[in-house]
């Protein structure tokens, strides 16, 4: 329906545009895979539109730059230059480079910008921020020292400058326990275990590289409160993991036994089947002794995280006590979940990453959904509650990427998301919902520039993001590297001014 | 080159009735080094177009304005070029995926028995003739289980 919807309104909207006085002026809150295609439709929607894009951080890209794993191998393909994460960026960066289109760095909203100015200054604002928190476990001793959440853990090793000194403590102990089976989960056991010379020669941050050097961990277990049949992490990450180089994997062969109910969920799912085949696979082959010295990865499934036992200095983590799970079928939704059976044991271990999700930040004026931590909306337009609790439509608000679906996805899952968003946004247009009420045009892009100099903030525009990408790779480029990040809020700033 | 319904038509008359006959010949032998292949649409409508030899289901459809998308530009890293072959005897004269391409495909929405991913799906003669279907489904975005009452 949208294909054929964009489709028309191509035809349309030629026209329409010159009919039209002003061109019709969105505002895209977060440049991360969800703002930047949500822009990309856009701008090839509508050829009157001009988009303008905002980012907290003075670098666009999201979790491309911030969220993917800096050992994921190079493209397969040989006659390709550029691995996927480049062509990307590539993509994204000729969007920013379209002459309707521009980035604004080192705006926040919420401290620069209030959301009822950006809906005063655009016809369309679309929140594409993300998911930048966690969900929260609400265990005993969850606030030790040594327990983080991946998040923390991935923008600390990729040069997240609001987590540049989280400073995990890699020395205290040989093992850390991952809390979670998803792919990030298997992101963070990944990098805790990979030979430090593959890591050498990728973009990791340096103060995660000095950190991985001599770090003592020579134990990752990945817990998961159900079995393999339920694991959450896809074939191609898992497929990964196993392959690395000296690595013991243990894989219980008790935990691969099958139930009816588990039997049913893998004919029904192709994912679980390709899955659960490379668990079963990697249970019977990795059956060699160890090697002393050399590294494992335990997937321990069927437990669930009880509390968090405090070292003898009371301040950080020593281990955490679990409790065996099985699976009961809710009879609902036809899912099986993980109940507790009274059976506790204790893992010793000096780290903890929480792999359970992220979670979405609510802000000022913007209805949230705090038990799914996403902003209510029908096909991308924002949802709130008048008096008599009926939802209606906020007009000329609309969300895009995680804050719309949850946490979920792959980058391309994006695409099909903006795409959806803009069709919504391009059928209010048609329908008039998006003129101004007082007859003349919003600012837009104008508007902006005169309520950031207004206050004195200092943006970061895409020319300013060049400057700093050229020194990233010039000082990588030194160190047999493809980039050397800048870490630092100050430098990356002082980078912009260079 | 997309050729409209009606100058394929034409083009087709002037070829038969032997009006046009070195170029007929010149064309024949192009035609040896590309194969005719059908884009089905969501909607059912049909484009054909020629794709030479050596040359993926993807990049054929960029060349042709047919509107398969290809975010990772056929490195293997998406599966937003999913295709569906729509005759089984074609899908099996295609080589079996690679386990990187079935990884990709385990994401595909819609997918089928005989899915494939266009940038992995090249040309050859024995696909002379080939239909492919673009996927119809796209997922449900809906926040599950939210039903907003109508005012």
């Amino acid at each position: 329906m949208g294909q054929l919807l964009l489709h028309g309104w191509k035809l349309i909207s030629r026209g329409f545009s010159s009919l039209t006085p002003h061109p019709l002026r969105v505002c895209i809150v977060g440049s991360g895979p969800a703002g930047f295609y949500t822009a990309e439709k856009m701008l090839k929607a509508l050829d009157g539109a001009e988009v303008d894009i905002l980012d907290r951080l003075p670098t666009p890209f999201g979790l491309v730059r911030s969220g993917v794993a800096p050992d994921h191998p190079e493209t397969k393909l040989s006659h390709l230059p550029e691995t996927w994460k480049q062509i990307v960026v590539n993509q994204f960066s000729r969007v920013a480079a379209n002459e309707r289109c521009s980035f604004f760095g080192n705006v926040n909203l919420g401290t620069t910008v209030s959301l009822s100015d950006l809906c005063k200054m655009y016809d369309a604002v679309v929140l594409a921020y993300g998911a930048e928190s966690d969900r929260y476990l609400g265990v005993p001793g969850e606030d030790l020292g040594g327990i983080y959440s991946a998040r923390e853990f991935v923008w600390w090793y990729n040069g997240h400058p609001d987590c540049s000194n989280v400073s995990p403590d890699l020395k205290n102990t040989d093992t850390a326990v991952v809390l979670g089976q998803g792919n990030v989960a298997l992101d963070v056991a990944r990098i805790l275990l990979r030979p430090i010379n593959e890591l050498e020669t990728t973009d990791i941050a340096e103060h995660a590289l000095t950190s991985l050097r001599e770090s003592t961990i020579r134990k990752v277990y990945l817990v998961g409160r159900r079995g393999p049949v339920q694991a959450a992490c896809t074939a191609k990450e898992l497929r990964e993991i196993l392959g690395i180089k000296d690595l013991h994997v243990c894989i219980q062969k008790a935990d691969l036994l099958t139930s009816a109910a588990d039997e049913e969920e893998l004919k029904k799912g192709r994912i679980q089947r390709r899955v659960y085949e490379l668990f079963s696979k990697a249970a019977t082959s990795h059956q060699q002794h160890d090697i002393v010295g050399q590294r494992e990865l335990h997937f321990m499934f069927f437990r669930k995280p009880d509390r968090f036992l405090p070292s003898e200095s009371g301040n950080t983590v020593s281990g955490v006590r679990l409790e065996k799970t099985c699976l009961k079928e809710n009879g609902a939704s036809g899912k099986q979940v993980a109940v507790g059976t009274g059976q506790f044991e204790d893992l010793k271990c000096g780290l903890v990453l929480k792999s359970v999700g992220y979670k979405s930040v609510p802000v000022d004026g913007l209805p949230f959904d705090e038990y799914r931590g996403v902003v209510p909306n029908m096909k991308g337009r924002v949802l709130s509650l008048d008096q008599a609790e009926h939802a209606i439509v906020e007009k000329g608000l609309y969300v895009t990427g995680w804050l719309k679906r949850g946490p979920t996805g792959i980058i391309a899952t994006n695409l099909y998301c903006a795409e959806e968003t803009v069709a919504s946004i391009l059928e209010d247009f048609k329908n008039g919902l998006l003129t101004p009420s007082s007859g003349s045009p919003k600012p837009g892009r104008q508007g902006l520039l005169q309520v950031l100099e207004n206050k004195n903030a200092r943006f970061v525009p895409f020319s300013g993001w060049e400057k700093i990408d050229t020194k990233e790779r010039m000082e990588g480029e030194l160190r047999n590297k493809p980039r050397k990040k800048i870490t630092t809020w100050e430098e990356l700033l002082l980078a912009v001014d260079g | 080159m997309v050729l409209s319904r009606f100058s394929q038509l034409g083009a087709r008359f002037l070829k038969e009735s032997g009006i046009v006959t070195g170029k007929a010949q010149e064309e024949s032998s192009e035609q040896k080094e590309k194969i005719t292949v059908t884009f089905v649409d969501k909607d059912g409508e049909e484009k054909v177009i020629q794709v030479p030899m050596g040359m993926s289901m993807l990049e054929a459809a960029h060349e042709n304005d047919i509107e398969l998308e290809g975010a990772c530009e056929g490195s293997l890293a998406c599966s937003t070029c999913h295709v569906i072959v729509m005759d089984m005897e074609y899908y099996n004269k295609l080589e079996d995926p690679a386990d990187e391409e079935n990884d990709m495909l385990d994401l595909a929405f819609g997918l089928t028995e005989t899915s494939r991913l266009g940038c992995q799906v090249i040309a050859k003669p024995e696909l002379d003739g080939m239909r492919l279907a673009l996927p119809a489904a796209t997922r449900n975005f809906a926040v599950d289980g939210f039903v907003p009452k109508p005012h």
